[in-house]
């Protein structure tokens, strides 16, 4: 059951830049590792990150093992209008999670 | 991992797993062959100059395992004259990328933030592509101190 | 040529006059050890990566379980009301066993008697998680553990254990934490051990993790056998630290390196 947190101010005026802070729950497991017994622990991690606003990318980032557990992201934008940013995880073994946050832009 | 054409042993001693001493056998790093290959992929044929970046990046750190960084570019953010994207590489992991950030003149400000892994003391490098598809980058050095009291990997 | 370093430092410390205990006002969370870069992850809640735990305890507060289908919330209701304050005074004494539990033991008891359920392995992504919910509705307040009388006995086992010299190194707990606190072991500061933010998350680990693990990897560390997670013996060296520690703010979720 993955988490998400994200940070996007709630108002903001039009023309505004917002910075937007993103924090989702991944092992990140580097596929680099080996068991005691000498196996390869089988790489699992996010590889996409991308962020929409009303339909509309506006930040997206691709991802490699060198990217910490539990992959903390934050990146700006301009607003220009009231909306919805729609935020994307896609990683190995069909790992896809989203989640949203509304912006009223005055 | 085609280039691997050497391959570092090193064995961390750490006051930890009984009796035992603790030894990790790493996979080759990320040669200057691999890390030239992974930067010619991003920029082509065309230059790269010093300069426009900043990295952000404690010079030492406490623990590589999460390293904050962040790459900031002094650019104009208009239709016209924009940072199209921002790619980070490293030294001495086992894989020379550590990162690619798409941006656009709507970022409003080319800055972005992460935390990374560093398997060892090492150099990281920024490179931003401009709108006008000029290359500009900046290079730190990380010194990474290993924990005393460490557990076994796994 | 590393450990050879280390061996002799740490026999410096075993040669080292024992133990004096730290006088209150110089008590120090390991927050203060730590550089701005981590403090900082542990400051902001969107960068907290231990907030993410916080998040699935709060769901797993609800959810219903065990053959009882009760949720934790179905007794306890808002644990922002109920279980504020509450981490602050564990371990504490269970009557029904005669000796005291830490926080993860106790959600465990209500599990298997309340619940009906099965409890939760220790260290598991759900123990901790919901360790981590009921802790942190505590965040701020002060430590009040081993106030309890019928803590006396188990608070002196735990210091007794605290200053026992174990393990190959033949070092005890009091010889770094007691009289070399401030002073480094190769590249980390020896803390004061002072367990005000568990769980939390350790940049080593990439996880949360408990007092417990903390422990066992420190008592692995001086090469002594580690205590089996459960054991009185770790709840007694909890119960001594967190009592060591009462008046400190609770920080949990932290962040150390």
């Amino acid at each position: 059951m993955p988490s998400a947190l994200i940070n996007v101010p709630k108002k903001a005026k039009r023309g505004d830049v917002i910075e937007i802070k993103t924090l989702m729950s991944h092992i990140m497991e580097t596929g680099y590792r080996h068991t005691a017994s000498g196996d390869v622990v089988p790489r699992d991690i996010i590889t996409s990150f991308t962020c929409r606003f009303n339909g509309t990318e506006v930040f997206r980032a691709d991802l490699y093992p060198a990217i910490a557990a539990n992959p903390f992201i934050t990146f700006f934008t301009t607003v220009t209008e009231s909306g919805k940013f729609e935020f994307e995880w896609i990683g190995d073994k069909g790992f896809s999670e989203t989640a949203q946050a509304s912006i009223t832009v005055e | 991992m085609a280039n691997s054409d050497h391959t570092t042993r090193r064995t961390f001693l750490g006051l930890t797993g009984g009796a035992a001493v603790l030894v990790i056998v790493r996979p080759a790093d990320a040669t200057p062959a691999m890390l030239q290959a992974a930067i010619r992929n991003v920029v082509g044929e065309a230059n790269v100059r010093a300069g426009k970046v900043k990295l952000d990046i404690p010079p030492l750190v406490e623990n590589g395992n999460t390293v904050p960084m962040t790459v900031s570019v002094t650019s104009p953010m208009t239709a016209d004259e924009y940072v199209k994207s921002i790619h980070v590489f490293n030294e001495k992991n086992p894989q020379p990328n550590i990162g690619n950030f798409h941006l656009g003149p709507r970022a409003g400000r080319a800055q972005v933030s992460t935390r990374i892994r560093l398997a060892d003391s090492q150099k990281v490098t920024a490179i931003a592509r401009l709108s006008d598809d000029t290359f500009w980058s900046a290079t730190a050095d990380v010194v990474v101190t290993l924990a005393a009291c460490t557990e076994e990997a796994i | 040529m590393r450990i050879g370093a280390c061996i002799v430092l740490l026999t410096a410390m075993a040669g080292a006059a024992l133990a004096t205990e730290i006088p209150p006002d110089q008590r120090r969370s390991g927050y203060s050890f730590m550089s701005p870069d981590t403090k900082a992850m542990q400051d902001e809640d969107t960068a907290n990566p231990g907030m993410l735990s916080v998040l699935d305890g709060e769901a797993l507060w609800k959810r219903k379980a065990g053959s009882a289908d009760k949720a934790c919330a179905d007794c306890h209701n808002d644990a922002r009301v109920s279980m504020k304050g509450v981490a602050a005074h564990y371990p504490a004494f269970a009557k029904a066993l005669g000796r005291p539990v830490d926080l993860e033991g106790r959600i465990n008891l209500c599990r298997t008697n309340h619940q009906q359920a099965s409890p939760f392995a220790y260290e598991s992504r759900e123990l901790l998680a919901l360790t981590a919910f009921v802790a942190q509705q505590s965040r701020g307040l002060p430590i009040a553990a081993g106030d309890d009388p019928q803590l006396a006995p188990f608070v002196d086992k735990g210091h007794a254990l605290f200053m026992q010299r174990q393990g190959q190194l033949n070092l005890a707990c009091a010889n770094c934490h007691d009289d070399n606190w401030d002073k480094k072991l190769a590249g980390s500061a020896i803390t004061q051990g002072q367990p005000t933010g568990y769980p939390l998350y350790r940049l080593e680990w990439q996880s949360l993790g408990s007092l417990q693990r903390r422990l066992r990897a420190c008592i692995t560390g001086i090469r002594a056998q580690a205590y089996d997670y459960g054991s009185p013996e770790l709840v007694e060296l909890e119960l001594y630290l967190m009592s060591r520690a009462r008046g400190m703010p609770i920080e949990t979720p932290a962040v150390r390196p």
